[in-house]
């Protein structure tokens, strides 16, 4: 493959990853802080840039313990309990280097990192990069892709829900149900960039 | 505190307590794999295999596990079951396993599972944990199945893969929104509105009663 193939192929890993396989939308991922931590656009940002970031780096960790741990071994099916370890002494390192050397920064973001470790969507970048056997760049933009596209979806939902706040809701339907139905008009919104891809 | 008996656990555990109704704990894991009933059924198993046999390992060893380490030994613990559910998929049902695709491997941080071994299993025996673990997994997954219920049916027109009457017909327009993946929020939306508009009028009802 010529290097501006190959640089278009990570294009489309790219955009694939954030608009048109959306992890959140599309993919049903990170649902649980998506539905608890959307009601502010400041605290949703924050969250959100935690995740892209741990994302972009475990997918690369994971990589490569898969690449060169697991599979010279033949014990991939060890692959759950290691990502798990990876991503959770990821977590507590970047917790304990960010309150040493920023506390402006551990204020605004340590408090989300706990939060992460238990996000499906981490592991589940992970597991997808293993089943799509995606190689060391493939998986990097994937992981920055899939955090950026989770990103992008909370602010959105936290900018409707504050707008949303003063609006009367039926009580069966407040909190998670209008939640829930925001996503689902999102989701569709995202399904509309399907046609770029497969027009190319 | 009084012991409780099993069928107050899994009455709570079913409705009153149900973890997607009252929390929306956990979906995160499960609702991508609603388009099919076949699919989901094999996903609820999946979760009651592994929140039931967690529940009794960790109700177990829970004289032996010292508090600064439980997270982790429960993790590990649940890691092990989802890892034994994964290979015998994989080793006796390989299409399944493909359709599956990552998910079952999600089970692992799926947050019910973690709640219920926390919440209970940690201070309960070991038979109960079990019990309340399995209709935990039950309740959760009785919300999924009728979730993939609606969509299989309004979007293909069949169930578990058959077709049925009417719905296979000319006469019904299928509605291809219902197997992409907003047909799973619209779908859980509704159906979480119905349960909780239920839960608040029983609980009006006890309300107006005291008085």
């Amino acid at each position: 493959m010529s290097s501006g193939n190959h640089l278009l192929h990570l294009m489309v890993v790219l955009f694939a990853a954030i608009f048109t396989e959306n992890i959140l939308l599309a993919r049903f991922l990170g649902m649980c802080s998506f539905l608890s931590v959307s009601r502010q656009v400041k605290t949703a940002a924050g969250l959100g840039l935690a995740v892209a970031f741990v994302m972009t780096c475990t997918i690369a960790l994971d990589w490569l313990a898969y690449r060169y741990i697991l599979q010279p071994f033949a014990i991939e099916y060890f692959r759950f309990i290691l990502f798990i370890i990876i991503i959770a002494a990821f977590v507590q390192f970047v917790e304990m280097v960010i309150e040493r050397y920023s506390p402006v920064l551990y204020h605004n973001l340590g408090i989300f990192l706990p939060l992460i470790t238990v996000n499906c969507a981490i592991l589940g970048v992970s597991l997808f990069m293993v089943i799509r056997d995606y190689n060391l760049a493939e998986s990097v933009v994937f992981g920055f892709g899939s955090g950026t596209g989770w990103m992008l979806a909370i602010i959105a939902m936290a900018g409707i829900r504050e707008k949303l706040k003063n609006e009367r809701i039926p009580k069966g339907l407040q909190g998670p149900g209008i939640t829930l139905i925001i996503a689902g008009l999102m989701a569709l919104a995202f399904i509309g960039f399907t046609g770029i891809l497969s027009t190319r | 505190m009084q012991q409780k008996t099993a069928k107050d656990v899994i009455l709570t555990a079913v409705w009153g307590d149900n973890p997607v109704f009252r929390q929306i704990l956990g979906i995160c894991s499960a609702l991508a794999v609603t388009n099919l009933v076949l699919n989901t059924v094999v996903m609820g198993a999946a979760v009651m295999f592994t929140t039931a046999l967690s529940g009794l390992t960790v109700s177990a060893l829970r004289k032996w596990t010292p508090r600064v380490i439980r997270m982790m030994v429960e993790v590990l613990i649940i890691a092990f079951y989802v890892i034994l559910f994964d290979q015998a998929l994989k080793a006796y049902w390989p299409d399944m396993s493909r359709n599956l695709g990552p998910y079952v491997g999600l089970i692992i941080t799926n947050c019910i599972i973690m709640g219920r071994t926390e919440a209970f299993a940690n201070a309960n025996p070991p038979m109960l944990s079990f019990v309340d673990g399995f209709f935990s997994g039950l309740g959760y997954s009785l919300v999924l199945i009728s979730v993939a219920f609606f969509r299989e049916l309004l979007g293909m027109g069949s169930l578990l893969g058959i077709p049925v009457p009417f719905f296979s017909s000319m006469l019904w327009d299928r509605w291809i929104i219902m197997v992409m993946p907003p047909g799973a929020f619209f779908t859980l939306a509704v159906i979480v509105w119905l349960a909780r508009t239920i839960q608040f009028r029983k609980e009006e009802k006890k309300e107006g009663a005291k008085r």
